[in-house]
């Protein structure tokens, strides 16, 4: 079919940030998680646990910790001393209370999510109740000496429990006052060493079960004072736990990276007798694991080491398929990579600053596998810094090179960049229209003449850009029937003509961009857009959702192709649709209008339309094996999937002719040197 | 059983209905069928015509008759009253009362209890459920009402008694096994006591659920159930499963998709069943219940198989039962009409070569010694058994039951070639490494020791005893594999000081200077150093063979105290001497295969310490041993702490190393086909 000369990019030095905490959404099956830097990323375990939904960090928020309140309200708190309320339709804060005990170490919310409780660095808990539009300060606990470190709410809500440094307090929840004082204590040869309670939670029977920096899980009885059990899981700090809903399984995870399951169990078989029994352990994490969630079915983690790990419980999973399988996720589900074509460029987008190279370029040719002799090394152009403590939403560079966009919560930059020999210039457009912030996402057009920028409540503006840097605001899309939902996702047609846009309630709408009207919306389906792009011939919009189904909508036509009744008549092949990370990017190869090139974080497929799709007892990667055999065999072998997995885990891939394509690398191990050294466990010795 | 071709066959007249199981007296091998509810029909394996052997008419219809070993035959009446058969045959006319009004028996079994015969029958009235206990000699009859189970009733009963207490297994029909507990001893004498069941076992495994029909006990923890098992959405099969009631699992499942009549029973480990129109007969073993074989993870586990059967057909083409005489009796579910001893040499021609292994095992107890071997080599040659390894375990329990019975046999080779060539296990044959231990067959044990993964501590430590205590003399004599110490032990010279080619000097600048101090100690004390191997080549390989077996500490460690102190203080030289044989080298590994690892040295080491560190210390003899060890452990342990720093530094190297990788950007070409 064809040779392609490969960019093979490692140079994109980005480092995501750790998972700092985990709160799941009991009903809802949705998970909010906090990174270190403070963004916070929705998963929704109904779409193919695809992450729905990002915001990004900014420096002077740290979140420590996430909890839902009434229902769907997301709540963070942290060490600036603030209680945070997330707008998860507009993506950004909605409004923040101060929480008046100094820096925050963790919140949690009663069962109903009608109250929240934080735990202060003056050793003070306060009450919030949630009410309508934002929370209001209730009452103060008891206060005691020492930072709150963790709590936990009685699932009757009538009593919480605190951890500090040495001790565990049991407050009641109407008076306010200490009802138990737990001394935890850690003595050895003598020397009393100070031990911090680095996590807890309170079983309906009124155990409380403590987690704490000598590797320790214990179990209390709460009322009388005393220790239950005691287990010791690790040398080094049981960092976090978490309690099933059924209280017959908990999962607690430590600094060594390791998380480790605890079961009830009887002690003999028909026994009524139960004890806590140490089960399985997992070593999914190099790193701290700083967060943990037990929900029904599996056992969610979260590091320092930037991984967030599901794993399902085996026992309670009835049958194979998405749920069964045990998933790592440790870059985003969506682009940070933008390709200039033309200009051969690369914009890569960090949490601060973008980077912009150009990549280099050989004059050799060669066979399958070979390495080609450069004749120019790529080159770092221009690193632009954000300025203030907001990190990037989104990035773009136009086709030409020459426009640089992006966009933090409240600014908005557009760039020029001019070429003059070897030196560059960087130029900001001045007085660009004001308009509602952040953008969601930012696509040139492919004439690089004008912006399109993707904005809250599924608008879309337009800007046309005008030589010598300038720009001005054209027109802004509104969906017919409104919708609260930001745009993600964005593609425009080569020809100029088409704009379609997806907003956070999976509707798809296509905007006539000669006429500014809207044109159409594709038949709704019940799963997340992963990606989305429009054939620069035929004008058929190529749709990917988070369930690994593939559509070809006919823009013109405003129906479904026939290839892609097809697909659906005929299914996709079992491997397909049982891969566990999203299609981040579709592009099409001009010169073959059959082709749809496409890649998630593992493989990069050219898709050829021209060719049977493979049933489920055909191979679907096949390429190793068409490669062994003669040229007229492989007639026979052909299928429409052509899927290379040499490149991994991959960030991009993108065409930039009719045979030579770019793709961006980020090999774990290149990141995992950037991250703190993890604790050292000896190897040699007893 | 000594064949399996039917023994006899014989038929009650047209228009007669044998009305309940056929049972065998055991003490004059007389066989007792009961036709038309009252007749009674006794007759000896002489007997050709059933019309003409001794015949009682009864005065009341019979329920079932139980035979019992070492008790006679007991007759238990549809009206609940019990009466063993002399009695009875005394008067056959005597008035049999009906003690449960109008109850009817649903099942009954029959137990000796010490010398005397117990009786327990259930039966049901109105979707009651009662219990009866009789003791026939103390003629005490006990009523028990079983506890009501909302929407659904017992389909199977089976019980087993233990300790003077029945236990009593019901199969309810929904899907579950419950157990119930009667006791024996009942001294308060009020009717009717509701027994009260707990829940055993349910019979649901991954969404597909057992609907049993009969089931039978197979030991404390295992229950085998025949049913049938059906999945949401699936047809349902018919099949026979073995479960656990410890770990709640299904041990085994095996298919019969020929359907089978529901009834099920079992002898001497083995199943019989009928499947399609075959008897199937089905050889089993359980092992010792464990978590490990509860979740399949061991080794070696055995799995019931087909082992032989009987061919319905052959016997003739007309639908009869054949009561397939074994020491017991089987049940007969419906008439037979003809005589089939003309039959009898088709069938046995049809099975030529479908002995099981108990029965050849039982054909040759009283064999001759040659005999018994040649028949046992014939018997493992053919390979390709379906239940090889439970038959391997069968061969290996007669043979030892022999050479218990008679001391001056002991098959030692035989012996050696079985445990050599087959994957046995402990358990499979407990009495082996018994004998072994009595007859000190260091080899046999040397090689159980090897190949057994499930050896408890106790035997482990009864080993390593008799090789402790064995004399280097006798062992000069005795064939031990000496493949484990072949390599860094000179087997000719042991006498002398030889240093063998293999070992590498691994040990750098600083470590030669840390062991200095150990070095002198061992020119002055050639006799304490470790050096030279302070036992035989024979008894290095078989302590060799003790520190590879698995062991788990706790219950090591007592038998381990009870080792004499001068053989402790022998052990732990030799283990002294491995130590420093293992640090020679950079890996840590002795040369040569089969040898003890570092860390298995390290925890014998550790062990025998603590669990005689206060005699050893006292023993003058031991003085030197101590230091020198201590000495050369805290050597190992600097440098190993040196180790641990060149590491972290070398990692750092590595860290910053890779960062500056300049494999960042290439141009490759790629061919998509």
């Amino acid at each position: 079919m064809g040779e392609f000369e490969v960019h093979r990019v490692r140079f994109f030095g980005l480092v995501p940030a750790g998972v700092r905490c985990l709160a799941y959404q009991r009903n809802g099956a949705r998970l909010a998680l906090a990174r270190t830097d403070g963004a916070v990323e929705i998963y929704n375990f109904a779409a193919n646990y695809f992450q729905e939904k990002v915001i990004p960090g900014n420096e002077a928020r740290s979140v420590e910790a996430l909890c839902w309140g009434a229902g769907d309200r997301l709540f963070g708190a942290g060490l600036g001393g603030e209680i945070t309320e997330y707008d998860l339709s507009r993506l950004c804060v909605a409004h923040s209370v101060d929480g008046g005990g100094g820096p925050i170490w963790t919140m949690a919310a009663n069962s109903s999510g009608t109250q929240l409780a934080i735990g202060c660095e003056d050793g003070s808990i306060k009450l919030f109740e949630v009410v309508p539009g934002g929370i209001q300060f209730e009452r103060n606990m008891d206060r005691r000496q020492g930072r709150i470190l963790c709590l936990s709410w009685h699932p009757s809500d009538t009593y919480i429990a605190a951890g500090s440094i040495d001790a565990i307090h049991v407050f009641n929840v109407s008076s306010g006052q200490t009802v138990q004082g737990i001394m935890v204590s850690y003595h050895m040869q003598k020397v009393k060493r100070k031990c911090i309670v680095w996590s807890i939670a309170v079983l309906s029977s009124g155990t409380v079960v403590t987690s704490d920096s000598f590797g320790r899980v214990q179990f209390w009885d709460w009322e009388q004072g005393t220790l239950q059990e005691s287990h010791t899981v690790s040398t080094s700090a049981v960092l976090s736990l978490s309690v099933s809903e059924k209280e017959d399984s908990i999962i607690v995870g430590t600094s060594t990276g390791a998380t480790y399951q605890f079961q009830l169990l009887p002690v003999k078989t028909g026994s009524l007798e139960k004890r806590w029994v140490r089960t399985k352990p997992f070593q999914h994490h190099t790193h701290d694991v700083r967060a943990v969630v037990h929900s029904s079915t599996a056992l969610i983690s979260g590091g320092l080491d930037a991984q967030l790990v599901i794993r399902p419980l085996m026992e309670k999973v009835q049958k194979k398929g998405y749920d069964a399988a045990l998933r790592k996720f440790t870059f985003p589900h969506r682009r940070l990579v933008c390709c200039a074509r033309k200009a051969r460029l690369l914009l890569f987008q960090f949490s601060q600053h973008l980077e912009l190279w150009r990549l280099g370029s050989t004059d050799k040719t060669g066979k399958d596998g070979e390495v080609l002799p450069l004749c120019r090394m790529p080159e770092h152009l221009v690193q632009l810094k954000s300025k203030g403590p907001e990190h990037i939403y989104c990035s773009c560079v136009s086709p030409c090179g020459s426009w640089v966009a992006y966009s933090t919560a409240s600014r908005f930059h557009l760039y020029q960049v001019q070429y003059k020999g070897n030196s560059i210039s960087v130029k900001k457009v001045p007085k660009v229209p004001k308009l509602v912030l952040p953008a969601y996402q930012l696509q040139f057009s492919a004439d690089s003449g004008s912006l399109f920028i993707a904005s809250a409540q599924g608008s879309v503006h337009v800007l046309q850009l005008l030589e010598p840097g300038g720009c001005k605001h054209l027109h802004t899309f509104w969906p017919p029937s409104g919708c609260p939902e930001a745009v993600y996702l964005l593609a425009v047609s080569a020809d100029g003509h088409w704009l379609a846009a997806v907003g956070g309630d999976w509707a798809i709408h296509v905007y006539n961009l000669k006429c500014f009207k809207h044109h159409c919306t594709v038949p709704t389906y019940n799963c997340a857009v992963t990606a989305l792009a429009i054939h620069p011939v035929t004008n058929n919009l190529v749709i990917a959702y988070s369930d690994q189904q593939l559509f070809e909508f006919s823009i013109p036509e405003k129906q479904y192709t026939a290839w892609s009744r097809m697909v659906q008549n005929s299914g996709l092949h079992k491997v397909w649709l049982e891969r566990d990370s999203p299609i981040t990017h579709i592009t099409f190869n001009p010169k073959n209008p059959s082709h749809i090139l496409l890649h998630d974080m593992y493989m990069f497929c050219i898709l050829d339309k021209s060719l049977p799709l493979p049933d489920n007892s055909a191979l679907l990667m096949n390429q190793s094996t068409l490669k062994q055999l003669p040229e007229t065999a492989r007639q026979w072998q052909l299928h429409a999937f052509k899927i290379c997995k040499k490149f991994q885990p991959l960030l991009f891939a993108d065409l930039l002719d009719e045979n030579s394509l770019v793709m961006v690398e980020r090999p774990i191990m290149d990141f995992k040197t950037q991250l703190p050294l993890p604790i050292q466990q000896k190897k040699f010795g007893t | 059983v000594s064949d399996q071709k039917p023994l006899g066959c014989w038929s009650v007249k047209h228009g007669q209905i044998i009305t309940c199981p056929v049972v065998c007296n055991f003490e004059t091998h007389e066989y007792i069928a009961v036709h038309d509810d009252k007749v009674l029909r006794i007759w000896k394996n002489k007997d050709i015509n059933l019309d003409k052997v001794f015949k009682a008419t009864l005065s009341a219809d019979v329920y079932r008759i139980h035979s019992l070993p070492n008790g006679g035959p007991v007759v238990l009446f549809k009206g609940g009253v019990v009466r063993t058969l002399d009695v009875l045959l005394e008067a056959p006319q005597q008035e049999i009362e009906n003690i449960i009004s109008d109850e009817v028996i649903k099942w009954s079994e029959a137990f000796m209890e010490g010398q005397q015969p117990v009786l327990i029958f259930a039966t049901e009235k109105d979707g009651d459920f009662f219990v009866y206990v009789q003791k026939l000699k103390m003629n005490s009859l006990h009523k028990y009402k079983l506890e009501q189970q909302e929407l659904s009733k017992p389909l199977s009963f089976t019980a087993y008694i233990k300790n003077q207490i029945i236990t009593l297994l019901c199969l309810y029909s929904n899907d579950s096994v419950y157990e119930v507990l009667i006791p024996l001893q009942q001294n308060s004498e009020e009717e009717e006591q509701v027994l009260s069941k707990s829940l055993l076992l349910k019979l649901s495994v991954s969404g597909s659920v057992l609907k049993g029909t009969s089931f039978v006990v197979l030991d404390k923890d295992h229950i085998a159930i025949l049913g049938s098992l059906a999945a949401p959405g699936e047809e349902s099969k018919e099949c026979l499963t073995i479960w656990n009631t410890k770990f709640q699992t299904l041990q085994t499942s095996k298919e019969l998709p020929l359907g089978t009549s529901g009834q099920l029973w079992c002898y001497e480990e083995k199943f019989f069943f009928t499947h399609g129109k075959v008897l199937t007969v089905m050889m089993y073993k359980c092992e010792t219940s464990s978590l490990a074989a509860a979740v399949g993870k061991l080794k070696d586990s055995q799995t019931p198989d087909v082992s032989s059967f009987v061919n319905w057909n052959t016997l003739a083409d007309e639908e009869l039962v054949v009561s397939f005489q074994s020491q017991q009796s089987v049940a007969l579910k419906s008439e037979s009409r003809m005589t089939l001893r003309s039959k009898r040499n088709t069938v046995a021609q049809v099975q030529p070569d479908t002995l099981s292994v108990g029965q050849i095992l039982l054909n040759l107890k009283d064999a001759s010694t040659t005999v018994f071997e040649n028949e046992l080599r014939q018997l493992m040659a053919k390979a390709q058994m379906p239940d090889f390894q439970a038959s391997i375990g069968c061969v290996i329990t007669a043979l030892v039951k022999r050479c218990k019975t008679n001391p001056k046999y002991y098959p030692q080779n035989f012996l050696l070639h079985i445990v050599e060539t087959r994957d046995l296990s402990y358990s499979l044959c407990p009495d082996l490494m018994a004998v072994a231990l009595e007859k000190k067959d260091v080899y046999l044990l040397q090689v159980c020791l090897e190949r057994f993964p499930d050896i408890p501590e106790e035997i482990t430590y009864a080993c390593l005893k008799v090789f402790l205590s064995v004399s280097e003399a006798y062992l000069q004599r005795t064939d031990v594999n000496l493949e484990s110490i072949i390599c860094y032990i000179d087997v000719e010279f042991n006498n002398k000081e030889v240093k063998t080619e293999i070992v590498e000097n691994g040990f750098n600048a600083e470590l030669e200077h840390d062991i200095r101090d150990t070095k002198i100690t061992k020119e002055t004390h050639p006799t304490a150093d470790g050096e030279l191997c302070p036992v035989g080549p024979q008894k290095a390989a078989l302590l060799n063979a003790v520190l590879q077996s698995t062991y788990s500490e706790a219950f090591l460690l007592p038998h381990l105290k009870n080792l004499p102190a001068q053989q402790a203080v022998v052990f732990l030289r030799y283990l002294y001497y491995l130590y420093v044989k293992c640090s020679e080298k950079i890996n840590t590994t002795l040369p040569g295969t089969r040898c003890p690892t570092i860390s298995q040295i390290m925890d014998w080491m550790c062990l025998l310490l603590d669990a005689h560190f206060t005699v050893i210390v006292m023993l003058p003899e031991a003085k030197e041993l101590l230091s020198n060890l201590h000495k050369f452990v805290r050597a190992q342990v600097r440098f190993y702490s040196e180790l641990n720093k060149i590491e972290g530094s070398l990692q750092e190297l590595q860290r910053r190393n890779h960062q500056k990788d300049s494999q960042t950007y290439s141009i490759e070409v790629l061919e998509l086909i």
